[in-house]
């Protein structure tokens, strides 16, 4: 696509997110802008892990952001819970924040490093539950959840722990509000191979016992197909192709999703990447004067005249509840024109 | 256990890494960043070496080159072309520098100077080592830019490095790394600040360059998808030390070292359906600077058994040819499998996490 439009959102009211026709801009000086997020729409049942996928730069992260109307976005609809985000008052909105938690990507910058961990924890307790009870035994619980001992733990400070150990206490700190959506901004991507496992891991499980709906954003494919229910490809600032994790990866119908699963490295020596030409292909188009048309088209094996003048919009894929925005995707789509 | 020959053939080998010690010293006390390693490579091969952070990859790479801070003591032998570079002065290696041995770096904007324009950056390597005049440099360069697939190269020429996409600036760092047509290429983490697209590229290009020049390469990264199809050996690293090394196809297949059978287990794969349980590894590496006794992956091994943490395993060679590994109770032999039934019994964790999840 890198199209818009809202097909592929599903009816009724029980979505437990619901963002639709999402713009974010930031000026850029002289009168210009930078589309970071144009026109996007997505939803999220309760219980349903999101996976919103795509290489730097092309919005995932701002679209994120925008959720949590951090800063809010520039156009469009952001309902979660049944209430409309955008127009919320600051004191209402404030109200909701507790129920929409979010984790980092840099574990250790994102924990202050003047407090210790079980202040930092209890913060969110103190300020929402009351300032004078005793939270001890709700973060000792908490703690212990995502693997970390309180009695070790809670009088450190966050430099004193590893990248994984800081993850696991920014987990803690989301979850101890006990949030209804938490939004996992690149959680795993700071982290060896071997302890991103053990954070994952530790998501599903939270995922089980808290019932969690979770947003997991991030570049690695693997990743999010590991994690996620459902997944959305993300280029230059719109959606490409959304569907259920196992249907996008066994078929992608949208030549980026095709590129993008045919760049992972296969950790299989009897998978050998074909050496294809030297020449690059054309870099990433600047998101302040995006291509007309499809936005993915000066990078298209399969781009035609039609792409550049008109821009497609959501539609049925092969394969159930598969949604793609191409005006040519790859294996047909049904009543195709 | 039983011993097997090393059946490896004794040929010239282009580079030859024999126990090499790099320790930094610092406050808290000796860091043994890169301890006993012994490693070759031959003309025209490929060597992934992988590992965690930490686990000193980057500091051999760089203790190959010679490229060490201060407070680094560095032993034993690098012998390139049967020369040894651990003795000579940084002024001596300067002639083996980009002439003979050439880096590419993981960061491609650190890499390059900020405010010097690409043209220069790759004649000033050339006319330094080449003796040419500026013309041919130009002309040279000019060609080499083409050469790494660099569009409109007369224009980029001009141009300085924050012009630039991260992608097109490590094809920059490379076409100055091939410039005098070095006989071995150290790539140390050359895509792990690039997108996945710009990724394949760039791996592409230096396959490419390396089979057409007939150049050695060693190719560091922590991950093990981008080693896979790409080299025609792997060293695994842990702790400073090499664990395991074998021809690449030998090291998937037969693997003999559990934290090698750990690490690819614990990669998320494409093929697998979500929700897959990963097997994460418990706990964390060693401290360098007190590493236990015994072997250092014992911590966190399914396998480990009280010898493990006494004594530490030497390398020993595999039944398979250039296969050598650390371990007293290796994956897939009968000791290694009543190891693992045995902690299973006694319920150690590492080994029920190991179960759990399944076999890798």
């Amino acid at each position: 696509m890198a199209g818009s439009g809202t097909a592929h959102l599903r009816d009724g009211p029980d979505a437990l997110l619901r963002v639709e026709h999402l713009v974010v801009e930031f000026p850029a000086g002289r009168g210009r802008k930078v589309h970071a997020v144009s026109d996007v729409s997505f939803d999220v049942l309760p219980g349903e892990t999101l996976g919103l996928v795509g290489e730097s730069g092309c919005g995932k992260s701002t679209t994120g952001r925008a959720v949590m109307q951090l800063p809010p976005p520039t156009k469009g609809s952001v309902r979660f819970d049944g209430q409309e985000l955008t127009a919320l008052k600051r004191d209402a909105l404030r109200r909701v924040r507790p129920r929409m938690q979010m984790i980092f990507q840099d574990p250790i910058s994102s924990l202050n490093p003047r407090r210790k961990v079980g202040e930092i924890i209890a913060e969110g307790l103190a300020i929402w539950g009351g300032a004078d009870k005793d939270h001890r035994a709700v973060v000792r619980e908490m703690l212990e959840t995502v693997g970390l001992d309180y009695d070790t733990a809670a009088d450190r400070r966050p430099h004193q722990f590893s990248g994984g150990q800081c993850q696991r206490i920014s987990i803690a700190r989301a979850l101890v509000m006990e949030p209804k959506l938490l939004i996992c901004d690149e959680p795993v991507s700071a982290l060896d191979v071997s302890v991103q496992a053990q954070i994952l891991n530790l998501l599903e499980d939270m995922k089980q016992r808290y019932g969690l709906t979770m947003v997991f954003i991030a570049h690695d494919l693997a990743v999010v197909k590991n994690i996620s229910d459902r997944v959305a490809v993300m280029y230059l600032g719109k959606l490409c192709e959304v569907g259920p994790a196992d249907g996008i990866y066994a078929s992608p119908t949208h030549p980026y999703t095709a590129t993008l699963l045919a760049s992972i490295p296969v950790p299989n020596p009897e998978v050998r990447p074909g050496v294809r030409s030297t020449a690059a292909s054309n870099d990433l188009p600047s998101p302040i004067d995006p291509p007309s048309g499809c936005r993915f088209r000066t990078r298209c094996p399969r781009a035609q005249d039609l792409c550049a003048e008109q821009e497609p919009v959501m539609r049925p894929a092969v394969g159930e509840d598969h949604w793609v925005a191409c005006h040519f995707p790859l294996g047909g789509v049904p009543n195709a024109e | 256990m039983r011993q097997f020959p090393d059946r490896r053939p004794a040929g010239e080998a282009l580079l030859d890494v024999v126990d090499l010690k790099t320790h930094f010293v610092t406050e808290r006390g000796l860091v043994r960043a890169v301890d006993c390693v012994t490693l070759s490579l031959e003309r025209g091969q490929t060597l992934g070496i992988v590992g965690e952070s930490g686990s000193g990859k980057t500091v051999l790479s760089r203790s190959i080159m010679g490229l060490l801070p201060r407070n680094a003591r560095r032993e034993g032998k690098v012998l390139f072309e049967g020369q040894d570079l651990v003795p000579l002065s940084a002024r001596d290696l300067r002639d083996i520098w980009g002439a003979e041995i050439a880096v590419v770096f993981q960061d491609p904007m650190t890499s390059l100077n900020p405010v010097v324009k690409i043209g220069r950056q790759i004649t000033e390597t050339l006319r330094h080592h080449l003796r040419i005049d500026k013309d041919e440099a130009d002309e040279t360069a000019i060609a080499l830019l083409t050469s790494v697939g660099i569009p409109e190269p007369k224009r980029r020429f001009n141009e300085y490095p924050h012009q630039l996409s991260g992608g097109m600036r490590q094809r920059v760092t490379i076409a100055i790394a091939l410039s005098c047509g070095p006989k071995l290429l150290l790539a140390d983490e050359p895509t792990t600040a690039l997108d996945v697209t710009v990724q394949s590229q760039i791996l592409d290009l230096l396959q490419a360059k390396q089979r057409e020049r007939f150049m050695a390469m060693v190719l560091v990264t922590h991950d093990l998808g981008v080693v896979a199809g790409r080299t025609d050996e792997i060293a695994v690293m842990y702790a400073g030390r090499i664990v395991e090394r074998a021809p690449t196809y030998t090291l998937f297949t037969e693997m003999r070292m559990p934290y090698t059978e750990s690490l690819l287990a614990s990669i998320p794969r494409i093929e697998h359906p979500s929700h897959t349980r990963l097997r994460a590894i418990p706990g964390r590496p060693p401290d360098l600077v007190n590493p236990p006794p015994g072997c250092t992956f014992a911590a966190r091994c399914p396998y480990a058994q009280p010898r493990c943490e006494q004594e530490e395993p030497p390398l020993l060679p595999a039944p398979t040819p250039g296969h050598t590994f650390r371990c007293w109770y290796p994956v897939g032999t009968p000791e290694g499998r009543e190891a693992f039934e045995r902690n299973l019994a006694e319920g150690r964790p590492q080994t029920l996490a190991a179960a759990q999840a399944g076999p890798a």
